[in-house]
């Protein structure tokens, strides 16, 4: 019985452990991060979690906001819905007042609490398009553009790539077929109609390996003159090596946001098999940006290499995109408070809304977060795969925002 | 469930078919109902409660599938998609036509034991793994079907907001309302287990389990009590997705997937297959494990890594810890935590000697 013994040992240090959480110090401002680092959607969490926390250590290393260090809570919660409403409730016991949520299910779990405790919360690139509506859901903040705006966006770039007009062209919509990769749906459809193309879809049943049949199917019988590729996961490779193998060039396909990353390239062999293939982001891509090297001279200043997250520049810009966007509103709660410390939910709530024309310079899109519009206006920017990276084919870009806010508004 | 004295004095069935057979038992049921509906609650902060309050989901669901797999031993890897069948009943009957919980409740129940005795239907010829494949594609099934139908799944992202659960104009919208809510339902389904253990139906659960020819032999209608196990064990799923429901107030079918299927599996092997009380323990264990071993991991996790690392190490180290624990648990005691509980007892009826 001595395991008995030893085991109620164990027991009464983890308890002790438990009890003694630390908790917020006083002049701390707590943010709450979720993060994905071990459950499906690790390829992109364990890029973009890193973004968030340099972003918070370059800021505090200068001083953190008007004096104030901002103390970072982060917890994995592996694409699962339990462990993410647990990791919001220690969140709001630990006084945080902002929370970046991570995934879809979480976030449309999370926003009737957000709510009523009134905390805002982000979801760059997850939840429903109709989370952009500031007036219908106040304390939720898409902070990126949503399925809507990267469709309608993705329409305006194959119409400026086929020469500004797109009466009697053919546009595939190749998606995997799951909520998500269905949201979209009804803006192209809207805008097939107004702007006279044909609009096919092909579903990819998921986990999306597997698309011959659709991919032939758009290349050789329908003879798409553009391709809108909407896939998650692995899926994005697969259908970069089985249009190229099909002979349609890849320059007329446009990934939106999650067929994106630098993963995506290399999963399809590297840059070389990708060539001409075209992204869609919401935060810049590539590592040309004067933010990264402050947080690269920093890490220099510990003696210290950059961190090799930082290679994989699409996830982990998405994640300094949070972070930058987070402490800017934090930074507006506590100016309008006078340089207090003492912030609320709702505070950092005003703070975002007073958002403009904050880019450091071009990493991120030059937003205007208001009380109606929580998206910041849905703007995107084209990158193109040219040699070994990402080289940008536009400037900030939207498309067709009226359409996309009468969308939103009457949804 | 939680004391048995040495010995059998039992002169009448009935006193054999007691649900609380000692005196202590019943005080210590007081002393529980106590803490969990009186204290706890009044005591206890947000964060804890809601902690408590996914454990008790979880037990709800967990003892769903220990009906079927502990008790009758059928084995079942689709039990999250029973849970998204109530959930999606449920969510659709409080939208659709503004239904209280009273009523959308055991509908989501019914509904999910109306899924399960189809599900079911395999049972009655294949055994062990070739049913679990069997209940692996009612699992994709149930989720491509809800995934596919508007009508189903209604709102955006498949996914439909529910109102808060009110009762007599009550809106149950606090951690600590729901907590009240969610443990009486949970309450509920424990009772309901024990009872059925000790009945008729128990027992023909039982004999099928342990031989299902001995049991036909004897007079049990095998092929009816596997069924009634797939239904009953799909009803309390479908309860616990309605509970689930309720409790995020929304119905999302990402919340049903295929590792929550074997999240609960875990529950009732680590537990103690066919036991009440190991349901418990195992659905507390599922569902707080992570959560003790990540504040473990960040308190002492703090002296070993620095900085931007930790979160990376914590996430890392808690899958480890995880994994390690519960094959650490499984080699010290095979039948579960629930015989684990009883060795400790043991060892202190008798202590401070060793017989």
């Amino acid at each position: 019985m001595k395991h008995v013994r030893s085991g109620l040992l164990a027991a009464s240090v983890v308890a002790a452990a438990t009890l003694q959480a630390a908790t917020a110090q006083a002049d701390e401002i707590v943010v709450g991060m979720q993060c994905d680092r071990t459950g499906p959607t690790q390829t992109v969490g364990t890029f973009l979690c890193p973004g968030y926390h340099d972003y918070v250590k370059l800021i505090n290393s200068k001083g953190g906001i008007d004096g104030h260090t901002i103390k970072v809570l982060e917890i994995d919660h592996e694409y699962k819905v339990p462990p993410g409403m647990e990791a919001y409730q220690r969140f709001k016991a630990e006084g945080a007042v902002i929370v970046a949520i991570y995934g879809t299910p979480h976030t449309q779990a999370l926003t009737p609490l957000l709510h009523s405790d009134k905390i805002p919360g982000t979801s760059p690139g997850f939840g429903s398009a109709a989370a952009a509506n500031g007036t219908k859901y106040p304390y939720l903040f898409p902070i990126a553009a949503t399925y809507w705006s990267q469709g309608a966006a993705a329409v305006q770039f194959a119409k400026d790539q086929l020469g500004g007009e797109l009466k009697g062209k053919k546009i595939a919509y190749l998606y995997y077929d799951n909520p998500a990769g269905r949201e979209p749906l009804p803006i192209l459809q809207k805008l097939a109609e107004m702007e006279g193309f044909q609009l096919k879809e092909f579903a990819v049943p998921p986990p999306g390996v597997e698309m011959k049949v659709q991919v032939q199917d758009i290349a050789r019988r329908f003879r798409a003159d553009f391709v809108i590729n909407h896939t998650f996961g692995k899926a994005p490779s697969v259908s970069i090596n089985e249009m190229t193998r099909n002979g349609f060039k890849l320059s007329k396909m446009v990934g939106l946001v999650w067929a994106a990353g630098e993963s995506n390239i290399m999963g399809a062999g590297g840059w070389d098999k990708a060539q001409g293939f075209n992204v869609m982001q919401f935060a810049g891509a590539g590592s040309d940006y004067p933010v990264l090297d402050e947080i690269k001279a920093l890490y220099k200043s510990e003696g210290k290499d950059a961190p090799k997250e930082m290679d994989s520049t699409v996830y982990y810009n998405r994640g300094l995109l949070a972070a930058a966007l987070h402490l800017k509103a934090i930074e507006n709660a506590v100016r309008a408070k006078g340089g207090s410390s003492d912030i609320t939910g709702e505070d950092v709530k005003n703070g975002f809304e007073k958002i403009r024309d904050f880019t450091l310079d071009g990493i991120l899109p030059p937003m205007a977060i208001t009380k109606e519009d929580h998206e910041g206006g849905g703007w995107v920017r084209i990158f193109r795969v040219e040699g070994q990276g990402f080289k940008p084919v536009t400037e900030w870009m939207h498309g067709y925002r009226d359409v996309v806010v009468e969308m939103v508004k009457s949804h | 469930m939680f004391h048995r004295e040495s010995g059998y004095y039992k002169t009448t069935y009935a006193a054999d078919m007691e649900l609380f057979p000692l005196p202590i038992t019943k005080a210590a049921i007081v002393v529980i109902c106590v803490l969990f509906f009186g204290l706890f609650p009044a005591l206890m902060t947000d964060y804890y409660i809601s902690v408590i309050n996914l454990c008790a989901i979880a037990v709800v669901g967990a003892l769903g599938l220990n009906i079927l797999v502990g008790y009758t031993g059928q084995i079942s890897v689709g039990h999250a998609a029973f849970m998204s069948v109530g959930a999606y009943t449920a969510a659709n009957l409080a939208t659709r036509w503004d239904l209280p919980f009273w009523i959308t409740l055991p509908a989501g129940g019914f509904m999910a034991m109306g899924v399960g005795l189809i599900v079911g239907l395999p049972s009655l010829r294949v055994k062990g793994l070739y049913l679990a494949i069997a209940t692996l594609a009612a699992q994709f099934i149930i989720e491509w079907v809800i995934n596919h139908t508007p009508a189903i799944s209604g709102g955006v992202q498949a996914s439909i907001e529910v109102p808060r659960p009110s009762l007599a104009g009550w809106d149950m919208d606090t951690q600590t309302e729901m907590y009240y809510f969610l443990m009486f339902f949970t309450a509920l389904a424990i009772i309901g287990t024990l009872n059925l253990a000790r009945s008729r139906i128990g027992r023909a659960f039982i004999a099928i389990r342990d031989q299902d020819i001995a049991a036909e032999i004897i007079g049990i209608n095998v092929y009816r009590y596997k069924l009634l196990a797939f239904g009953l064990s799909s009803f309390y799923a479908g309860v616990a997705g309605v509970m689930y429901t309720y409790y995020l107030g929304i119905a999302n079918y990402e919340m049903f997937q295929l590792p929550i299927s074997i999240d609960y599996l875990a529950m009732i092997i680590i537990g103690g297959l066919g036991s009440v009380l190991g349901t418990i323990f195992g659905a507390v264990f599922i569902t707080l494990l992570p959560v003790v071993v990540r504040v473990f991991m960040e308190t002492v996790g703090v002296y070993f890594v620095e900085g931007v690392y930790l979160a990376q190490v914590i996430a890392q180290m808690r899958l480890i810890l995880f994994g390690g624990l519960i094959i650490l648990f499984l080699v010290v005691e095979p039948e579960g935590l629930n015989k684990l509980w009883q060795n400790i007892r043991n060892y202190f009826r008798v202590w401070p000697f060793s017989h």
